[in-house]
């Protein structure tokens, strides 16, 4: 019955805003049931990436020595530069929703174009990681070639490094993707300091994506560098 | 709307601090730690960072309890997750002697002795089929 729930909105006699679904009392209510479920999704986010770095650490803690050799193969410095990208990312990432709180609709735009700047170089170094490792045949399978008793340990380790970084890839994708339709709605003067939970809820997945990235780096890159100097 | 507005310097302090931990991390990785500590080490830098985010980069701090019990059943679930998984993995080939004795290399018996094969008895008896 939408025409009964225009009128009894209309009978309070405050218009209110367009963005305010008629279940919610406030916005403020709205913002803080968006902001839950998000968690929630982010939950489950993390029990996902749980169960790989679970096996992770169970074959690192079964193959130790074809763990520090896996990791030694893997370019320290692009992976160090991918992680201050990221990082700062996350930063820009929160000025922007700072800047769609305050209603700096420019600001908003320029920090959103900066994060998915900063997404795409990550992107671009991953590529050049992962064309790196294809031509030293350290991609798992039947082209798989490794010097030593290690081999087929060292294998698993590289399978759970292109698992891992891979899912995590394609999370930066998609928070590309969210971030350019945003980028597209903060163009269109969609979001005010009043109503901006999209921005904020495509915030939280985006530092979520960074925190996983921290721990992947020093998981991936730094297992056991004090022995085998780069 | 009441969200909290971080002031900038907030978030350039908790990205500063983020880089000195990650530079932080490096160092850590290269220096040969006594006692095999050298993961632990990466893996609590790791935890600081991913706290730090959450609280300031992600507003929790500035939350509703029940978004603070939400991120926190996250991180809950997973300790779950990971210790009792590890706890089965890392306990198989544990003994439990009767005597409570379990020494590495001791050769444990779970009967009280061990039976020896009457010499009478001719070995091709008990070789299967």
């Amino acid at each position: 019955m939408p025409d009964g729930a225009i009128a009894a909105h209309d009978e309070h006699g405050h218009p209110h805003h367009p963005a305010l679904q008629h279940h919610f009392e406030d916005l403020e209510q709205q913002h803080e049931a968006s902001t839950l479920g998000m968690w929630l999704f982010l939950v489950t986010e993390v029990m996902f990436f749980g169960g790989l770095i679970l096996a992770y650490t169970l074959y690192r803690i079964w193959y130790p020595v074809a763990w520090a050799l896996g990791s030694d193969e893997l370019n320290i410095y692009l992976g160090g530069f991918n992680t201050v990208v990221l990082i700062g990312s996350s930063l820009t990432m929160a000025l922007g929703v700072r800047a769609a709180q305050t209603g700096q609709q420019r600001a908003t735009v320029g920090w959103l174009l900066f994060t998915i700047a900063l997404g795409l170089t990550f992107l671009v170094v991953k590529f050049f990681e992962y064309r790196e490792k294809f031509e030293k045949f350290h991609v798992p399978g039947p082209n798989f070639r490794f010097e030593g008793p290690e081999s087929p340990h060292v294998q698993i380790f590289f399978s759970l490094y292109f698992a891992l970084t891979g899912v995590h890839a394609l999370h930066m994708i998609i928070g590309v993707g969210l971030m350019s339709v945003l980028t597209t709605m903060a163009y269109r003067k969609r979001f005010s300091p009043e109503w901006y939970t999209p921005v904020e809820l495509a915030g939280l997945y985006w530092h979520f994506v960074d925190i996983v990235w921290i721990f992947l780096f020093p998981l991936l890159y730094l297992v056991d560098r004090s022995h085998h100097i780069i | 709307m009441s969200g909290h507005i971080s002031p900038k310097s907030t978030y350039y302090t908790i990205f500063g601090a983020l880089m000195a931990c990650t530079t932080l991390t490096v160092i850590a990785a290269f220096i040969d730690l006594p006692a095999n500590l050298n993961f632990p080490v990466a893996l609590g830098i790791a935890i600081f960072k991913a706290t730090l985010v959450v609280l300031f980069f992600m507003h929790v701090k500035y939350g509703s309890r029940l978004t603070k019990l939400i991120a926190g059943v996250a991180f809950f679930f997973l300790g779950i997750l990971l210790s009792l998984t590890m706890a089965d993995y890392l306990s198989r080939g544990w003994f439990t002697a009767p005597n409570g004795s379990t020494a590495p290399g001791a050769i444990v018996s779970l009967s009280p002795k061990p039976q020896p094969v009457p010499p009478t008895e001719p070995a091709q008896n008990t070789s299967p089929k």
